[in-house]
């Protein structure tokens, strides 16, 4: 139900995201979704691709600050409400939201959104005894 | 204008007689009074009465920095306890400062001294002198206003900071010395020009300004934009505080006071004595004072003499402006700043090999310390907030241990050039 996200350390410069690309398009690795979350001097890149593994590691080679991070990638409606029912479900579990971010492809019927919570296996359970959707590792990777 | 005729003007070879006079009491007494001294000269094959002319100097041993942090904090001082009246410190390459000691006498010789300093800018009692050098720990503050007292010059104690104020009372009180940095001379300039003031009109006549390098470009500023005469003044906590040498109107050095001071230039890597007029590491010996004398002090700063006889009838010594340093001291709104201090600090918050780069630079004539951090493996965060909070920690952490305020920026690895050997840590972009 996990699934492995890439996050990087990027400081507010010009070509600096335009490397991570080059880095990863080089090695033939995908980005199937992706958040900056940025500051005045310095953004946190995070990353979802079809091989998390290998983006780890050549990304450390080419001198970045990586690190993994588990997350959860969530089926939500693809309707007005349809979020809203997700967070609900995760409010009345107490569960707090550290960020989440949508991804770049969809299902016909569904978006995808990636979710991370600090307690991620509480919200598995309380999602999934909603009804909602959670992508397994390999669904994601080979969306 | 002379505070002290017969010292200041004395004959050369009388001067040197003089000189001999008090360097071998001086020497009798630390070897008889501190261990730390005794050690070295007995090392060296050295007794006192060894000393017998001015060149045996150059056979003592040298004493630097290091040692005074390794007789932290009263280890050095020659007499006890009860005997001083005041101490004052720098920071030290790392959190211990460099602490020192004055007796009663000391204060006075300091204070004959800074007294000298004012009346070689031509001050007399009928000055307002305003002080804007900081009172506290830091030698500049009390150093000036003792002088300025004993001249009997009104001194305002103003300190530094709040220059609104300072402004304000310039205008109020009728200033006509100015004794700070002289980047914060020019700071006040131009914030005064912003109000409005015609410092023209006013009766500033002269600027005292040391505790940081300038330049003779910065002179030509400060004497255009505030109509006085900027001088230099040179001094160091450790030697006794500002008025170890000051700058005359003739503006070709500052004539170091060798009735209390024997200075030297030396070759920094060899430590052998050079001709007069190269350029080295002044090494100054105290030989007046009293609690904490100093043999052969590694000033680390670099100058040369100027051994021409000066205009103004000063018999002593003059030295340039120091041009630089010969380890990695910053000095940064006139607080002393070593890279080791922000390792340190970045040591305690768990980077286990910090990378980190100094870069201060001078906006609107202020001083900016900015610390680039390389954000490795064990630094960072998936989130913002703990990436900012850590920020905020490292700048809190480094600016108590400096003593002035430093933004913190976070880098990316592989971000500071990495250079063979030592590590490049600072960049000054200061144009002065």
């Amino acid at each position: 139900m996990k699934i492995k996200q890439i996050s990087l350390f990027l400081e507010n410069k010009s070509g600096r995201l335009a490397r991570v690309t080059r880095v990863l398009g080089g090695h033939n690795i995908n980005i199937r979704a992706l958040s900056i979350a940025d500051t005045t001097d310095f953004g946190i890149l995070r990353l979802i691709v079809n091989e998390p593994d290998l983006a780890y590691r050549v990304l450390k080679e080419a001198g970045f600050t990586v690190s993994a991070t588990e997350v959860i990638a969530v089926e939500v409606a693809d309707e007005p409400g349809g979020l809203a029912r997700v967070l609900a479900v995760l409010e009345e579990a107490g569960l707090n939201i550290e960020y989440l971010y949508a991804f770049v492809q969809k299902t016909p019927r569904a978006a995808l959104v990636v979710f991370r919570v600090e307690q991620l296996d509480e919200a598995i359970a309380a999602l999934q005894a909603k009804g909602v959707r959670i992508l397994k590792e390999e669904e994601v990777y080979s969306l | 204008m002379y505070w002290d005729r017969e010292n200041e003007t004395m004959p050369r070879e009388q001067l040197q007689a003089l000189q001999l006079e008090r360097l071998r009491l001086t020497i009798e007494r630390v070897y008889r009074n501190v261990p730390f001294y005794r050690e070295r000269f007995t090392k060296a094959g050295i007794k006192p009465s060894s000393v017998r002319s001015l060149e045996d100097l150059r056979r003592l041993p040298f004493t630097t920095k290091q040692d005074l942090r390794d007789n932290y904090p009263f280890g050095l001082f020659a007499v006890s306890m009860s005997d001083v009246v005041r101490v004052h410190a720098s920071s030290g390459t790392t959190g211990k400062p460099t602490v020192v000691g004055y007796t009663k006498n000391d204060i006075n010789t300091w204070a004959e001294l800074a007294a000298r300093s004012l009346a070689c800018a031509g001050g007399t009692k009928f000055d307002v002198v305003q002080n804007a050098y900081g009172y506290g720990l830091f030698t500049g503050g009390l150093g000036l206003h003792y002088g300025a007292e004993r001249l009997g010059a009104a001194v305002v104690p103003v300190s530094g900071g709040n220059t609104r104020r300072q402004l304000m009372l310039m205008q109020d009180f009728g200033t006509t010395i100015l004794t700070c940095t002289p980047s914060y001379a020019l700071y006040l300039a131009e914030e005064g020009q912003k109000m409005g003031l015609d410092f023209k009109k006013m009766p500033l006549k002269a600027g005292i300004f040391g505790a940081e390098p300038w330049s003779e470009r910065m002179r030509r500023q400060l004497e255009e934009k505030l109509d006085l005469v900027a001088l230099d003044i040179y001094g160091l906590s450790e030697i006794m505080g500002p008025g170890v040498a000051m700058e005359c109107p003739a503006k070709e050095g500052m004539h170091i006071f060798e009735d209390h001071f024997i200075p030297e230039i030396i070759d920094p890597d060899t430590g052998e004595v050079l001709p007069a007029g190269s350029e080295g590491e002044l090494v100054i010996t105290t030989i007046t004072k009293e609690a904490f004398p100093l043999i052969r002090y590694r000033t680390r700063d670099i100058t040369r003499f100027n051994p021409e006889p000066c205009p103004c009838g000063r018999t002593h010594l003059r030295i340039r402006r120091i041009t630089g340093r010969t380890d990695d001291m910053l000095i940064i709104r006139g607080v002393n700043v070593f890279p080791s201090q922000v390792e340190s600090v970045l040591l305690e918050s768990g980077e286990t090999e910090p990378h980190y780069l100094l870069v201060v630079d001078r906006k609107g004539n202020l001083d900016q310390l900015e610390i680039w951090v390389e954000v490795g493996e064990e630094l960072f965060s998936d989130k913002v907030r703990q990436l900012e909070d850590l920020e905020q920690r490292l700048r809190e952490r480094i600016e108590s241990v400096l003593g002035i305020s430093a933004r913190v920026r976070l880098v990316e690895p592989n971000t500071i050039p990495r250079s063979e050997g030592k590590a490049r840590r600072v960049v000054d972009r200061r144009e002065i």
